[in-house]
């Protein structure tokens, strides 16, 4: 992101997303204790941490696929946090899920037209998707299951860009790809904000996310451990936070129960 | 001449099983429910079309007309509703409420209607008509017809579920009903259209079954639940074409079994539905439309 959009992150107005006091429980654990945090319009948000700190949870919890014990999710100043996920979705929440999740007896294009069939108005289209990925057009017709990983994953942000998202939630973009294409992935970020849009994402890879963030939220074992700017966090403090090692000055008691039995 | 004979009834009453065994495997192939009131749901509405033919003494084309939507509507809110909250509980759970429903629609059934088997009548020549290709094959209009329209109904659907935005969305759910979520699908009304199709075809077979032989409160589980059943296990869970071949191979079988022994009829065609259980589980033709 560029320098002035993260000097003052109020700058753009009132917050797009915002989580209040979130609690979430998988079965008796508490996998996320009383996160809040506040997504601004155009930003690109990362919530960092290591397996099983709850990162995902977070997410899904954001897109609806998980009901929240306590606390509240706000969109655009409106309540959205008993809303089903697919209400969310013609709001303007839309995730890309953890592990891509394509229709596999669905053609390329079929998976784009489904990611369509309930889109919001706005910028981008099926051509717009097309031009954007130029081998996508000369593929469309192909089951996804004959594409490679990255290609899949391509697929999958198509499919959620086409229903016109005002906030993208990607859920561990990198998850199984090889580095190149990792990049290659988050090489397209700025062409997707230019949009318009607001990017919340999870990931694993801290330097990744630490690249291309205009904001970071470390979560450990449910709670947040760091937030702030990449560039005014030092590498030892994100260390610290990712770890949860005592040094941290934000470090707080961790919850009970082992971090490894948290789904991720 | 008589085993050609045997074979060409065969097939013809393949259809039958297909219009039978096609809306069974939809609803397993979208929703994995297993519906047990399938045949009784075919049975009512033959005797929805019994009732309107009776009062109003319209053709039975007619009746179609109603008798197809009606079920349709009743497809669309029994998903919606009680197999809807069997499913959120468990998929096991909608065997247990779609065996319920059985037994509540037969009893029903006999309570109000008697242990009578009724048929549809036509007042038409086509039920009785037939033609002869020449001294020893007879070939019934009414069998042709409905094999024609089995084909027709299988046309359809395939057409509908590939081309057409619901078609796309029921493919979609039954792939990954989480992700069809996070596409902005509300899975229970895309269920719910899928069950619509699906009973929309069970009344089509309730009516040719009426008309072909009778309806009594049982054919709906001792028939056409059992035929369906076999048609869709020999021709492949949630493959719309393996219906029509399990169909027919049912329908060969039971044919030929009546060929060597007139009381082998139904056993002949049950037998190849356990040598197919045994030798291919999977079906013959394993899941084209769904994967």
């Amino acid at each position: 992101m560029t320098a002035e959009a993260t000097h003052d992150r109020t700058a753009n107005g009132a917050p797009l997303l915002e989580v209040s006091g979130l609690v979430v429980h998988h079965g008796q654990l508490r996998a996320l204790d009383a996160i809040s945090l506040q997504v601004f319009p155009g930003e690109v948000y990362a919530i960092i941490g290591a397996n099983g700190a709850g990162k995902s949870t977070l997410l899904r919890t954001i897109a609806g696929l998980h009901q929240p014990t306590a606390g509240s999710i706000r969109f655009d100043g409106q309540e959205v946090t008993r809303l089903r996920p697919w209400r969310r979705v013609t709001q303007g929440i839309v995730m890309v899920p953890e592990g891509r999740r394509l229709f596999g007896s669905l053609t390329v294009e079929e998976n784009l037209l489904v990611g369509a069939s309930y889109a919001r108005p706005g910028p981008w289209t099926l051509d717009r998707v097309y031009e954007a990925f130029s081998w996508m057009r000369e593929r469309r017709n192909q089951p996804t299951a004959q594409l490679s990983g990255g290609e899949q994953q391509t697929v999958a942000i198509g499919r959620a860009l086409v229903a016109n998202p005002r906030v993208l939630l990607l859920d561990e973009l990198s998850l199984g790809l090889a580095p190149v294409v990792v990049q290659r992935i988050y090489g397209m970020l700025p062409q997707v904000l230019a949009t318009g849009l607001t990017v919340l994402l999870v990931e694993q890879d801290v330097s990744q996310a630490l690249r291309v963030a205009s904001h970071i939220h470390c979560l450990l074992e449910g709670q947040t451990t760091l937030e702030g700017r990449p560039d005014e966090v030092t590498a030892d403090q994100v260390e610290a936070a990712y770890f949860g090692l005592a040094s941290s000055p934000a470090a707080s008691p961790a919850a009970e129960g082992s971090e490894s039995l948290w789904p991720g | 001449m008589a085993w050609v004979n045997a074979i060409i009834q065969g097939v013809l009453t393949g259809g039958l099983y297909a219009l039978f065994a096609c809306g069974l495997s939809l609803m397993f192939g979208v929703m994995k429910v297993v519906n047990l009131a399938h045949g009784d749901l075919a049975v009512v509405a033959g005797y929805i079309a019994i009732g309107i033919i009776t009062v109003t003494h319209v053709p039975v084309l007619w009746s179609v007309v109603i008798v197809v939507p009606v079920m349709a509507v009743l497809g669309y809110a029994l998903q919606r509703t009680l197999i809807q909250s069997a499913l959120d509980r468990s998929v096991l759970i909608t065997l247990i409420v779609t065996f319920g429903l059985s037994v509540v629609i037969e009893n029903g059934l006999l309570q109000f209607f008697t242990a009578n088997s009724r048929a549809i009548g036509t007042g038409l020549s086509l039920v009785s008509g037939s033609f002869t290709i020449g001294s020893q094959i007879q070939i019934g209009y009414l069998l042709v017809v409905i094999f024609a329209v089995a084909v027709v109904v299988l046309l359809g659907l395939q057409y509908f579920l590939s081309r057409s935005r619901y078609g796309r969305l029921i493919r979609a759910v039954a792939d990954d009903q989480e992700a069809a979520q996070l596409a902005g699908a509300d899975y229970r009304h895309v269920f719910g259209i899928a069950a619509a199709l699906a009973f929309g075809t069970v009344g089509l077979a309730g009516i040719a079954y009426g008309m072909y032989s009778q309806l009594s409160p049982t054919t709906g589980t001792d028939t056409i639940l059992l035929f369906a059943f076999a048609a869709v296990v020999i021709g492949g869970l949630g493959s719309l074409w393996g219906t029509l071949l399990g169909g027919v191979v049912l329908g060969v079988a039971q044919q030929i079994g009546a060929q060597i022994n007139i009381s082998d009829e139904v056993l002949a065609g049950y037998l190849v539905f356990l040598a197919v259980l045994v030798l291919r589980p999977q079906g013959l033709i394993y899941r084209r439309t769904q994967s």
